[in-house]
């Protein structure tokens, strides 16, 4: 062996050790800041990605949405109760055709302009025009000519939307639409005024300065996927009403561990847990809240004509199988989940109560015996001898593959079918959900709005979004009846109907309304959660010293 | 002053002439006969031999021997920790509950309590099982509603309260049923009254204990009982040596059968991309001129492929359908991309080696290039190529987990070890067993291969034999 | 030196040209529709963000017009991010993953050189035997693992000290950039560290180390002046391209620590069929890896003059 003396090496290495141990002090001072500072009135929290869309008019995703919703404000908003609230519009009208607006005098754009009808007309022409390619342009689908000039059909200024002056505005609806007025508080239709639009040319909302604010907050520092921090908006009307100076988004990442960590060590003041990092949670014995986010999911069909799954008996026997009850305890394992019964979750309001505690849904217990037979006869009616494997596609998401294990193990043991599982990326997923290229297909539903019509014609055959091409006239006629009605008696009567046909034709097989644990500071106050809009809203939360 | 030793004539006898004497030099023997004597005698190959035999062993015949289904769910044993062989209780199949709610109490508060009192006569009702736990409790003058918290270390008043159950809005609704993923193991329930929005800040905590359950159903699904078993007695649940995962489904069986497509995957996909990267980097090096420029921008060009974009179109080539094992496309797909980094390294070893002396000598005596790569250079930079090799067996076995989860891989229930660490990280701190038994698995080998590799540099290494 | 240098930079513009006509022909190759998105939109919407986005036109003439405005230096607009320029993309995360990746290669360069020579000379003694289980559990465990750990640590460290000792997660400080190169930097090291203990090894025995200790040269100077120097080269040719990778971002360190580095922009571009991205972040990082390999093969001659370049 080479008799080589290590203390030769030791002795040269030790100045780089040194210098890097000298640095690693000198560089980490002692970063004092905590998640939420009562005296200067400032929240830090973590955003799962970067906001792809600040534009409010083209933006889809939640990031997007729970930012614009504290920067930006519509003509109407949701005060601290959850209720329906005067926003720029001080007060309004609404009648079966028509609705008017009148705006506050004191509504003032971040540059010191004030928020005029005009810069609603301006963004509403803009939303529904067809160069625009809103994914969200059907939101206006109420407003008069709307769903027309977004197919390109008519001129944009057919728009029912006019403003009387700087002040009044004016809005002609196709049809009655009693939740109107709840359409008029998402982020879709907020305002944007022209001249500033005009004036950033093709880069607006890409940076913090190409947006003009109308909200309780600004944007005052955005460095993409770095940090985004908002700011008290000093010419907001009602800005006597916010406590809150800054909410600093200081981390953007997608790991919901890490954001954990990061709550651990109180450097962010809210956080959501999921199955996997929740009992490290417990383990700090930190207290942990439950809300319903309000989104359903469930396993949809493929209804085209060379798709074995049209058959009726197959999807009652899977219906029969399907114990959501284990699903929700032993596959989900989060509490706050709730068994899937229905196409309408349990939040939505029905006339005076919730919908689902007017009309409840037929829950059954799962039948192993009724599945067998109804199998069987799903058999004779295809002519087969045995149901050849189903395809079920779903997202490469670990949630969704873990649920799909389930099925296709549950499946397998209790109906000796065999499910093949399709994964897909993003991408190539919808692309085999619109050309029909699977047998079942994991979906979820979140609302758009606080209306039961959001969740109640997805499965109209006109919809586009009914990728399984269900066709029932008796579906789309209740569908109609409900959309042309103000009449909340009727609209929920139909409704009612609804709920059956997917219950009795096992259109869907309804798994779970989503439920969701999180971690909020205890000085935190008056933090709302909210299905429809920007969630959590921080608007007129509080830090308690 | 050392005396010198007296000499004696008969000191000086002649030895013996014989034979053998003249045969000095050692047997004849060509480079791979000796690499082969020398592997044999070399302690780090003999491990590593014996750990590569036990990892085929495991892998061919241990379903043989371990019999489980891997892609049968126990979901009265979900993420065991590996564990003692349990009994459980025969329980009838769940029937829904519904909770008792005392009629004469109003539901609701009228007006708003300042103050609540805490929920007495909080117990349970009948027999906790992992099935269900049934709660009841007594109603609270003027509450509005009760929040039901679950934790597994005991509360210190309103710390640690743990999960949050369950919001019931009513005050006169007097039970809950707690079915969430139960075990045996020791909980502890917490109630606070409500007035129906806000929770007040008076708790009672109830420890409760269920035992071990199974249903009827579920008993005979698995074949555990007969169906004249009453419900009542005792049942010996499945035994899972090595703990189950996040669907209850057997660690050690799914660990086998993992085995084959992390080891099919993990062997030979490396061992051809790197056989393939030397003779394309050796030929590349030993050449030089304007074909090594041009094999090694060809090698820059895949590099700089986007790996991921090539996977999903390869996927697509081969045509593979839902469901399918997309092993093969993998297998292929790797090859075809990570092959350049070996090159690479192969072509720096021989630029270096083939400007030396013995090179240049057997050039002139003649020889052609293809005998000089494989017999003077290939075999002076084995160190550095059994050093990729290693390396790439564990970096093919996580990048088929990776391709399998966004579904180009295998399809599941199939598992894979890579697959099977990737789930398990996520509950690493819950669950650590899921995580340690396939990453013990990938080391194992990792180790194996790395041992192996160790052992031929040494005795593939001309050059070592003086040492010996 | 220069004609030599002038033809490998040629020779690398055609294979950046090659990498974005391939890259451009397999995302065009690959199903699924970059314009469609979780909700469904009506054909009419579909057609006018493929005017905006040039996807109108036939796929000959798209790619005429990319090469184009590439060639100018305009990479487009991102199809995700709203109207963000894939120019700023790059100019801004890749600051971001150039740093970090720089102080991981610098670690595991260090490392690795240090371990993998005291392995190489306590070969089969406990020193060895250490840093070899070291090592395979380096590259046994995924990063993301090491990640999560060290995050875990960094958290529980603070708790117990209730000092912030480093930053669990985020970006903006030398001491956010610590703990993530480090976990950026293992398994090159673990690579790096094998690589040295094997070519070390191989010059142990070569005549000019035999000659020099027998010219009574301290063992230190051999080390250093010789069996470094001789011993380093395959470190080098690996070194460069790792260069390459690592500082055009590790997705997963990215999201674990929160940086917003390009990583994840690589990931993402492919999975959302961003076509605009997945074109501006692979011909940047087949530029900067055909750079990378021009300095390694010039590097080379200046380390081993017996490497002649031609």
């Amino acid at each position: 062996m080479l008799d080589f003396d290590f203390r030769d090496l030791e002795s040269m290495t030790m100045p780089k050790f040194f210098i890097l141990t000298l640095f690693l002090f000198a560089f980490s001072n002692p970063i004092l800041a905590q998640s939420v500072d009562a005296a200067a009135q400032t929240v830090k929290i973590a955003l799962a990605q970067e906001p792809p869309q600040l534009n409010n008019m083209t933006a889809t995703d939640q990031v997007s949405i729970f930012v614009l919703g504290h920067v930006m404000e519509g003509l109407t908003r949701y005060d601290r109760r959850g209720n329906l609230a005067p926003g720029v519009a001080e007060r309004w009208a609404l009648t079966e055709d028509s609705a008017t607006f009148w705006l506050r005098k004191d509504a003032k754009w971040s540059n010191g302009d004030p928020v005029t009808a005009h810069d609603f007309v301006f963004a509403w022409r803009n939303v529904v025009d067809p160069k625009t390619a809103s994914q969200y342009a059907f939101i206006l689908y109420p407003v008069k000519n709307a769903e027309a000039i977004n197919q390109g059909n008519k001129p944009l200024t057919d728009l029912g939307i006019e403003a009387i002056d700087d002040f009044t505005l004016q809005i002609t609806l196709e049809r009655p639409t009693g939740y109107f007025l709840k359409l008029t508080a998402f982020v879709t239709t907020f305002p944007v005024q022209e001249k500033f639009y005009r004036a950033t040319g093709s880069a607006y909302a890409a940076d913090s300065k190409d947006i003009l604010y109308n909200g309780a907050f600004r944007i005052s520092d955005w460095v993409h996927s770095a940090s985004l921090k908002m700011e008290k908006n000093p010419n907001y009307w009602n800005s006597e009403a916010i406590s809150l100076e800054v909410i600093d988004a200081e981390y953007i990442t997608a790991d919901t561990r890490a954001r954990l960590n990061l709550f651990i060590d109180d450097k962010i003041a809210y956080t959501q847990l999921d199955g996997e990092t929740y009992k490290d949670a417990l383990n700090n014995q930190f207290r942990i809240k439950k809300f319903v986010t309000g989104s359903v999911y469930f396993l949809e069909y493929n209804y085209r004509p060379e798709r074995i799954t049209h058959n009726k008996k197959l999807r009652q026997a899977i219906q029969a199988v399907f114990d959501a009850d284990e699903f929700v305890n032993k596959v989900l394992q989060t509490p706050g989940n709730l068994p899937g019964a229905s196409l309408f979750p349990s939040w939505i309001m029905g006339v005076n109560k919730p919908f689902r505690q007017e009309y409840p849904a037929v829950v059954t217990r799962p039948d192993l015996a009724k599945a067998k037979q109804l199998l069987q006869e799903a058999k004779a009616e295809l002519g087969l001898e045995a149901i050849p494997p189903l395809i079920l596609l779903v997202s490469d998401s670990p949630t969704a593959t873990k649920q799909a294990e389930y099925m296709q193990g549950m499946l397998k043991t209790k109906l000796d079918l065999d499910l093949k599982i399709d994964v897909q990326t993003f991408k190539q997923r919808l692309a085999k959900m619109t050309n029909g290229d699977f047998d079942i297909v994991g979906a979820g539903w979140g609302p758009d709005f606080d209306d039961i019509m959001t969740f109640g014609d997805l499965f109209a055959s006109w919809n586009l979004n009914n990728r399984g091409r269900y066709n029932n006239p008796e579906y789309d006629r209740l569908v109609r009846k409900a959309m042309n009605s103000n009449d909340p008696e009727v609209r929920m009567a139909a409704m009612a109907g609804l709920q059956t046909i997917v219950h009795e034709d096992a259109i869907i097989l309804p798994m779970y309304e989503q439920g969701v644990i999180y971690l909020q500071h205890p000085k935190i106050k008056g933090m709302r959660r909210t299905v429809v809009g920007s969630d959590p809203d921080f608007t007129y939360a509080r830090i308690v010293p | 002053m050392i005396p010198h030793p007296a000499l004696q004539a008969d000191d000086f006898t002649p030895e013996l002439s014989t034979d053998s004497l003249e045969q000095l030099s050692r047997p004849s023997l060509s480079y791979w006969q000796d690499a082969w004597i020398r592997l044999k005698k070399n302690t780090r190959a003999i491990i590593s031999l014996y750990l590569i035999i036990g990892l085929a062993l495991f892998t061919i015949l241990g379903p043989f021997l371990w019999t489980k289904d891997p892609s049968a769910q126990d979901l009265d044993q979900i993420s065991q920790a590996p564990a003692l062989p349990k009994t459980a209780l025969l329980v009838s199949d769940y029937l829904p509950w519904t909770p008792p709610v005392d009629q004469g109490h109003p539901a609701e508060p009228t007006g708003y309590p300042d103050t609540l009192d805490a929920v007495t006569g909080f117990a349970t009702m009948g027999t906790p099982n992992t099935q269900s736990i049934r709660l009841t409790w007594s109603p609270v003058q003027d509450a509005g509603g009760y929040s039901i918290y679950r934790s597994e270390s005991e509360p210190s008043g309103l710390q640690g309260l743990g999960l949050p159950l369950e919001t019931i809005d009513a005050g006169n609704i007097l039970g809950f049923e707690d079915r969430l993923n139960l075990k045996s193991q020791t909980y502890f329930y917490s109630i606070i009254p409500t007035d129906g929005l806000d929770e007040f800040d008076v708790v009672t905590t109830l420890k409760v204990t269920p035992v071990q359950s199974i249903t009827m159903s579920q008993a005979l699904e698995r074949g555990l009982i007969d169906p004249s078993d009453a419900p009542g007695r005792s049942v010996s649940l499945a035994f899972h040596p090595f703990g189950t995962d996040y669907l209850g489904r057997d660690m050690l069986a799914r660990l086998m059968q993992g085995a084959r497509v992390s080891l099919f995957i993990g062997v030979v996909a490396p061992f051809i991309y790197v056989l393939f990267g030397v003779f394309y980097g050796g030929f590349a090096g030993y050449l030089g001129g304007k074909i090594d420029q041009f094999l090694m921008r060809f090698a820059d060009f895949v590099v700089a492929l986007p790996f991921l974009l090539f996977m999903i179109l390869f996927k697509i080539g081969f045509g593979i359908g839902p469901g399918e094992s997309g092993i093969l496309p993998m297998l292929v797909a790797l090859i075809l991309l990570l092959w350049p980094s070996t090159a690479r390294l192969v072509r720096g070893q021989v630029l270096k080696i083939r400007e030396q002396g013995y090179i240049e000598a057997a050039r002139l005596l003649g020889g052609r290039p293809s005998y000089l790569i494989a017999r003077h250079i290939i075999p002076n930079t084995m160190g550095v190529i059994l050093v990729t090799l290693t390396f790439a067996v564990p970096s093919a076995i996580f990048t088929e987990a990776f391709l399998s989860f966004i579904g180009m891989g295998v399809a599941p229930p199939t598992p894979s070890w890579g697959s099977m660490c990737n789930e398990g990280v996520k509950t690493m701190l819950s669950h650590p067993h899921e995580l340690f038994f396939p990453a013990l698995f990938i080391s194992i080998t990792v180790l194996a291969f790395n041992l192996l590799g160790d052992g031929l540099t040494e005795a593939l290494d001309s050059k070592m034999r003086s040492r010996e | 030196m220069l004609k030599y240098t002038l033809g490998r930079i040629l020779s690398g513009l055609v294979t950046i040209w090659f990498i974005a006509t391939a890259t451009f022909l397999a995302m065009h190759a690959v199903p699924g529709d970059p314009l469609m998105n979780e909700k469904a939109t009506t054909p009419e919407i579909r057609e006018n963000l493929a005017r905006k986005y040039g996807l109108d036109k036939p796929i000959v003439e798209q790619y005429v017009i990319y090469l184009g405005n590439m060639v100018q230096g305009d990479f487009g607009i991102s199809f995700t991010q709203q109207n963000r320029k894939v120019n700023d993309i790059i100019q801004d995360h890749f600051p971001v993953s150039a740093a970090l990746g720089i102080l991981a290669i610098t670690f595991a360069a260090l490392g690795g050189i240090l371990w993998g020579a005291l392995t190489a000379l306590y070969r089969n003694q406990l020193p060895d035997i250490i840093i070899m289980f070291l090592v395979i559990l380096g590259i046994s465990v995924p990063s993301f693992v090491f990640a999560a750990l060290g995050q875990l640590l960094l958290v529980n460290i603070n708790q117990w000290f209730n000092i912030s000792f480093l930053p669990v997660a985020g970006w903006g400080t030398f001491a956010h950039m610590i703990v993530p190169s480090l976990v950026l930097g293992l398994g090159t090291m673990a690579l790096l560290t094998r690589l040295m203990r094997s070519s070390m090894l191989e010059i142990v025995n070569e005549d000019f180390i035999r000659t020099a200790r027998a010219k009574g040269l301290s063992p230190s100077r051999i080390f250093f002046q010789h069996q470094l120097r001789n011993a380093i080269l395959p470190v080098v040719t690996v070194l460069g391209p790792q260069i390459a990778a690592i500082t055009t971002g590790g997705f997963v360190v990215e999201l674990v620590f929160a940086i917003p580095g390009l990583g994840r922009y690589f990931v993402q571009a492919v999975q959302q069929l961003d076509y605009t991205v997945i074109m501006g972040t692979t011909v940047f990082y087949g530029a900067f890896l055909v750079f990378m390999v021009i300095l390694v093969d010039i590097i080379y001659g200046f380390i081993d003059p017996r490497v002649r370049l031609k």
